[in-house]
């Protein structure tokens, strides 16, 4: 499977994404530059991580612009798989692939650790392969991931199924002291109606190995590639 | 013709949570400053523009800042030319 990792002036997670599709997992992975206009051969589409234009304007809010977004966009109207990480996640929020947008954390303060994630819907291309365990152990790092949708979006996107993790406490349970930004209703990470474009503040390509202390990350772009495989059977 | 200038100004919307705001609000209540309801903490962006007609202006204006300057998902905006 051939997976385009996009670059932006800022991006910090490119890298990381690369190394675990390629040497982790065995595919094809290349990076792609925000001014190409094409997405060439690729498959999948991972938005990565990082500080896009410096978060200048709002997080997203200038990366979304650039020429390579709209080929995504493109890409994604199309049916093709598209998956934000953390600043990849605030980017297609803002280029409206996504709903909803991510605003400061509740505390003020930029949380960098370990967190627990719920599956909510194991049944779609970014979910299908389930963790060992129900729950995951993924790390966050960011100062802008509370997730803020109106009502009216939220109940939309409840009765679609579009919430795919939800932050937990260890054993499983959604509290409001497993909450590390404010998120509404936990919400750790999204897709859209179509279920082929989604989104995640937490870093699974951080959680890929076990000399990272967890694998569990691993299972998203597992997901990915049995899905994109079974399709194209 | 002199050159004109867009002054924007980017709020919170009243139903999304504003951290910032609030922890403001309860700084200035702690200095002692009375009858203080609420604070929202926003963006000001000030915009010169070239030559061209009012209307043309707020209108391009009203289009950046829809597309752009604001996000309408959790921020209201107004607009003054001068």
């Amino acid at each position: 499977m051939n997976f385009a990792v996009l670059q932006f002036p800022g991006s910090n997670c490119d890298q990381d994404c690369i190394h675990v599709l390629k040497n982790v997992l065995g595919h094809n992975a290349y990076l792609l530059w925000h001014k190409e206009t094409s997405i060439h051969n690729a498959d999948a589409i991972i938005v990565p991580g990082g500080f896009s234009y410096g978060d200048y304007l709002r997080t997203g809010a200038i990366a979304r612009y650039s020429n390579v977004m709209q080929a995504v966009a493109e890409f994604a109207r199309q049916g093709g798989l598209v998956l934000g990480i953390c600043n990849g996640f605030q980017i297609l929020c803002e280029a409206g692939l996504l709903p909803g947008a991510l605003i400061k954390n509740r505390s003020l303060r930029f949380r960098c650790e370990f967190v627990w994630l719920k599956t909510s819907n194991n049944q779609t291309p970014f979910t299908c392969v389930a963790p060992k365990q129900d729950i995951m152990r993924i790390p966050i790092a960011h100062g802008e991931g509370c997730y803020f949708a109106s009502k009216e979006e939220l109940a939309q996107m409840r009765d679609n199924n579009q919430i795919l993790w939800q932050y937990c406490d260890s054993k499983g349970d959604i509290t409001p002291e497993s909450n590390p930004n404010g998120s509404l209703l936990n919400i750790a990470g999204i897709c859209n109606k179509e279920k082929n474009v989604a989104g995640l503040m937490p870093h699974p390509e951080r959680a890929s190995e076990e000399i990272l202390s967890s694998t569990d990350g691993k299972t998203l772009f597992k997901s990915m590639i049995q899905w994109f495989e079974k399709q194209s059977r | 013709m002199s050159n004109m200038k867009a002054k924007i100004i980017v709020t919170p919307k009243k139903a999304v949570l504003d951290p910032q705001g609030k922890t403001v609000q309860n700084a200035l209540e702690h200095i002692g400053f009375k009858g203080i309801k609420d604070v929202r903490i926003g963006k000001y962006i000030e915009v010169e523009i070239n030559d061209m007609d009012r209307e043309t202006a707020l209108r391009e204006i009203s289009k950046a800042s829809h597309s752009i300057l604001s996000n309408p998902v959790i921020e209201d905006y107004s607009i003054e030319i001068i």
